[in-house]
């Protein structure tokens, strides 16, 4: 990749980061959290296509890179599952 | 062409060696998160009241300094492939100067956190009504912080140690963007969280 390329994506994920705190000051009724968590995740993304190079790797290490998010996922919705319903069902003794 | 070939080979297996690490090292740092994630869920304002107590321009600056880290890092592996050996090192020892600036401002603000009694089991002098709750918040943000810290110690002297002598400078670059991914989720986790809950 050219050096071009790294600059504009660098600048891209630092003015990102500065959009990030700025909309943190502004009240986006309730989704303030999710934006900043979209605008993360963006970043992220960013930083593992192009400073990465998973452009340019092969299906190996990508599938390694995607694998790691998926069981990222399952520990955080499977722990929050669990978390979030508890309080549903009266049991006794609970 | 074999010799070619091999070196290839050899390049692609170190990479992804470093990406199974990084696969084993979200798991690391995802058991925090989660931590993190239940105890926001239970104590959303208490963990809310914690994070404004954080210094958010300190947080932002550091952001910026790891982002252009990141940018410096790049501009070394690029130097490398096209054999500038001197570029490379200025570009390296930028990158390891910019590592030091963040984990010399983050030493600012635990300094911080210190001297305004926020550090659970050291020093814990506060006392309004959802202390307990704080006391939960501050503890997931120096387990995560520090961890991170941590990281961007070990990944400083190895970028100092790639100044000296040769390594694969791709590898060590792929650790070092991770470091900056982990911090990308800790700005809004920690510091922007509390300005609207």
């Amino acid at each position: 990749m050219t050096r071009r390329t790294y600059l504009v994506v660098d600048a891209a994920v630092l003015l990102l980061a500065l959009v990030s705190v700025a909309l943190a000051h502004t009240d986006l009724h309730g989704f303030n959290a999710a934006a900043a968590l979209a605008i993360a995740a963006t970043k992220a993304a960013l930083i593992a296509i192009f400073f990465m190079e998973l452009k340019l790797a092969g299906p190996v290490p990508r599938v390694v890179a995607a694998a790691s998010v998926f069981w990222l996922a399952i520990l955080v919705v499977g722990t929050m599952d669990d978390v979030l319903t508890r309080a549903w069902l009266p049991i006794p003794g609970k | 062409m074999t010799t070619l070939n091999a070196d290839i080979a050899e390049r692609e297996t170190a990479e992804l060696g470093m990406w199974v690490f990084l696969a084993t090292e979200v798991m690391l740092f995802g058991g925090l998160f989660t931590a993190y994630t239940v105890y926001r869920a239970i104590y959303p304002v208490g963990f809310a009241e914690g994070s404004r107590l954080l210094d958010l321009t300190l947080g932002t600056v550091n952001t910026v300094v790891l982002i252009v880290s990141s940018g410096t890092m790049a501009l070394a592996v690029s130097a490398a492939r096209l054999g500038q050996r001197r570029l490379v090192r200025v570009v390296l020892v930028a990158t390891a100067l910019l590592g030091l600036v963040f984990l010399a401002i983050k030493a600012l603000e635990y300094q911080h956190h210190l001297a305004e009694g926020l550090v659970p089991g050291l020093a814990w002098h506060y006392s309004a009504a959802r202390a307990n709750e704080v006391q939960l918040f501050m503890l997931a943000y120096f387990a995560m912080t520090g961890l991170h810290a941590i990281h961007l110690t070990i990944a400083v002297g190895l970028v100092l140690f790639a100044t000296w002598f040769r390594t694969r400078l791709e590898i060590l670059a792929l650790y070092w963007h991770f470091v900056d991914v982990i911090w990308i989720f800790l700005l809004p986790l920690l510091y922007l969280f509390g300005l609207q809950a």
